[in-house]
């Protein structure tokens, strides 16, 4: 016995614990990478991060009324093909949004950080003028609802899963394009040096723009997966954004594996402490951590080293 | 000469405005003439300079159209626009037209501040209905004081407020309460409470009155936890819940969390409908099950004083002009009935007072009944708060609640609850 708790449920809960502790990681990975990406390599704060990912939010919202309404056969797979539209759409308006706004403020980082929150201010508008103010629902189909009975007491949440699974997919995907492709390898070269990669025939111009497409592409899925686990309105990219940024600036700005590496303590961090006390106070702690680090580390856990 | 009227209490300030209404009065008369509106001439029914004609009265409407709160605030803005439509399809205010000013708290607190005071002071309306969250509520009250306006007030609140200038149309936190948990101790036998709230001061202070009634009556909390605003993962919360097995889950989740709160509980294997535990919460309405799904909240228990579902002449009739107006599709929850019920309340102050006047207002406004309450019957106490009865409803999968219970009696507002606090 351990306190009021058998030998076999403390057990159960520290397993149950711990896949919390995985899905909040999942979670927080999924929903940083497109901001890392756009941050990481191109110096660009994109504040309207959460707003790309409500955009992947209706897209799946309007798919599945689309595919409850016309389409009843393929109802469960539908989500698939939410998420492929969910980031062509956001991965359009990135490009757009680049083109229109991002390419001029280039060497102006702080007016980037207050174009894109205005960016965001206007997407939630319009998100609320043309869907409505009110929150919608998205249907999922049958068969990701519910839990895994593993025993008695530990069942696992299959969206819990699906989130997991979908990120690790997303994360090698990001890992392939970036390492091991050509076009990665100008990524990062514009990166190094943006006149050294110009004099050898990069066009700096469209990686940048890829680039942000890509970043918040990969945000577009992340707000299509997050309507398993949250809600759809115009608002909501805002629950994201803070738990985001923190990630990435704890993670050190311009390296992925930071961005993992942050994400896998933060969120055990949170969801061990969220078991042993109230939410609102391991959030406190969380945060207080992570100031306390970043006062000791400035750039962050990781850091790409670069000679200047 | 309208114009001159209105526009003499901004030049001039209150008092010398009765002057000038009573300077005017004369004139106003002669011009009138034969076409004189229906109900008393306007110098006697406003004395105070307010923005009242010889056929129409403004009143203003106050609530967030922009930012995170709009998901809220919309539902009240709708049923307030539609009240004023049907008060005026039925010959108006004491034979005047209801014209509104709607103004956006844009859910920023100083903002209504700011917007109240235009309202009140540059527009002169004679009501104001609006406000949703506490804390807008607790911006706008000095302003409301301070130039002598009326509010009100839509949304069941935490109580421990009560002001001559507020009439609230919601339930106080006692009254949505006490019956949900007596009822629940008494038909499902529960003993042992789990509280779970979002961390600010409604829902705080509402389960502080939650747990002292719960220890009242010999029974259990088992754990007491707040979760930030906008907090999305509540899966370590539900292990421990999972872990402490209580008879019922008492949420009071609001907001964005609230859906991620119910699927994440959804897919954590908890189902509702197996009441073990079972979920009774004063937060989720109708409107709330729209973005949660009524598939990730069915069998969940809500305590509050209105369904859209309830079965009275009043509500289909109310429901009916509500779709008519705002679409068929539209769902109908708590705080938008209170809404609704708003400028009716002030319809029947202003024609038992006979004089637009906030001061008559205050005095006539204790002891007002309204009969005509898609809720069913509702009365003013003395304190400015509604007497209502509490029902509890079951969710169910298409979003809508199924009337379960309801007191026999009304519920005796009570903001200031001795031995609660």
């Amino acid at each position: 016995m351990i306190g009021d708790y058998t030998i076999g449920e403390f057990t159960s809960i520290l397993a149950m614990q711990g896949f919390a502790g995985l899905i909040l990681f999942s979670v927080f990975v999924l929903m940083a990478l497109g901001l890392a990406i756009i941050f990481g390599q191109m110096g660009v704060i994109n504040m309207a991060h959460g707003e790309f990912m409500i955009l992947g939010a209706y897209v799946t919202y309007f798919c599945s009324q689309f595919f409850s309404a016309y389409l009843p056969g393929l109802f469960s797979i539908y989500f698939f093909i939410a998420m492929a539209l969910a980031f062509c759409a956001s991965f359009g308006l990135g490009i757009l949004v680049e083109w229109g706004m991002i390419r001029f403020l280039y060497k102006r980082p702080l007016d980037t950080l207050l174009a894109t929150w205005g960016l965001s201010l206007i997407l939630q508008q319009f998100y609320r003028s043309v869907f409505g103010a009110r929150e919608v629902g998205v249907t999922l189909p049958e068969w990701m609802l519910g839990a895994v009975n593993l025993t008695d007491i530990i069942e696992i949440p299959i969206n819990g899963l699906f989130v997991m699974g979908l990120t690790i997919i997303i994360t090698v995907a990001v890992y392939l394009i970036m390492f091991r492709s050509g076009w990665g390898k100008q990524v990062r070269a514009v990166m190094q040096n943006r006149v050294m990669a110009g004099a050898v025939g990069i066009n700096t111009k469209m990686v940048d723009r890829i680039t942000f497409g890509l970043g918040c592409g990969i945000a577009g899925i992340a707000g299509s997966a997050f309507t398993m686990i949250g809600s759809t309105g115009p608002t909501a990219g805002q629950l994201y954004i803070v738990d985001t940024f923190l990630v990435v600036v704890f993670g050190g700005a311009a390296s992925l594996l930071g961005t993992i590496a942050s994400a896998f303590t933060i969120s055990q961090a949170q969801s061990t402490m969220e078991f042993f006390m109230s939410g609102s106070m391991a959030k406190v702690l969380t945060l207080l951590t992570v100031v306390g680090i970043l006062m000791l580390r400035p750039q962050g856990l990781f850091t790409l080293n670069i000679r200047r | 000469m309208t114009d001159d009227w209105t526009s003499g209490p901004r030049r001039f300030g209150t008092r010398r405005a009765v002057l000038a209404g009573m300077a005017a009065l004369p004139l106003m008369m002669a011009a009138a003439g034969p076409v004189a509106a229906e109900g008393p001439p306007t110098a006697e029914i406003n004395t105070t300079g307010l923005a009242v004609t010889d056929d129409t009265v403004t009143v203003g409407i106050l609530h967030s159209v922009t930012g995170t709160m709009a998901i809220s605030e919309t539902g009240s803005v709708q049923a307030e626009k539609l009240a004023i439509d049907q008060i005026n399809a039925s010959g108006g205010v004491l034979g005047r037209k209801i014209e509104f000013i709607q103004e956006d708290g844009a859910s920023d607190w100083p903002t209504f501040a700011e917007k109240a005071k235009k309202l009140l002071v540059q527009d002169k309306v004679a009501a104001v209905f609006g406000c949703w969250t506490s804390a807008s509520r607790k911006a706008v009250l000095p302003v409301f004081e301070q130039y002598n306006g009326m509010l009100y007030y839509p949304t069941f609140y935490e109580g421990l407020e009560e002001s001559p200038n507020v009439i609230y149309t919601g339930q106080e936190a006692t009254q949505q309460i006490i019956a949900g948990i007596d009822w629940v101790a008494k038909t499902k036998g529960a003993k042992t409470f789990y509280l779970l709230g979002s961390d600010y001061i409604w829902p705080r202070t509402s389960n502080k009155i939650a747990r002292k009634h719960i220890e009242k009556l010999g029974l259990e909390v088992v754990g007491e936890e707040y979760y930030p605003l906008g907090h999305t993962q509540f899966n370590s919360v539900i292990n421990k819940i999972k872990l402490k097995k209580p008879d019922v889950i008492y949420a009071i989740v609001v907001g964005g969390s609230n859906v991620a709160f119910y699927k994440q509980l959804k897919a954590a294997g908890i189902d509702m409908t197996k009441e073990s535990p079972l979920l009774l919460t004063i937060s989720v309405t109708e409107d709330e099950i729209l973005g949660i799904g009524g598939e990730n909240i069915v069998g969940a228990y809500a305590s509050m004083k209105y369904f859209q579902s309830l079965d009275n002449d009043n509500n289909k009739a109310f429901v009916e002009a509500f779709k008519a107006m705002w679409g068929k599709d539209i769902v109908i929850g708590d705080v938008t009935q209170a809404a609704y019920l708003g400028p009716w309340l002030w319809k029947a102050a202003v024609e038992k007072a006979g004089s637009f006047d906030i001061d008559k207002i205050k005095v006539a406004s204790p002891g007002i009944e309204l009969t005509t309450a898609p809720e069913g019957y509702v009365r003013i106490h003395e304190n400015h708060h509604l007497w209502s009865k509490t029902r509890i409803g079951r969710a169910k999968t298409d979003g809508q609640y199924e009337l379960i219970y309801e007191t026999k009696d009304l519920m005796e507002p009570n903001p200031f609850p001795e031995g609660y606090q």
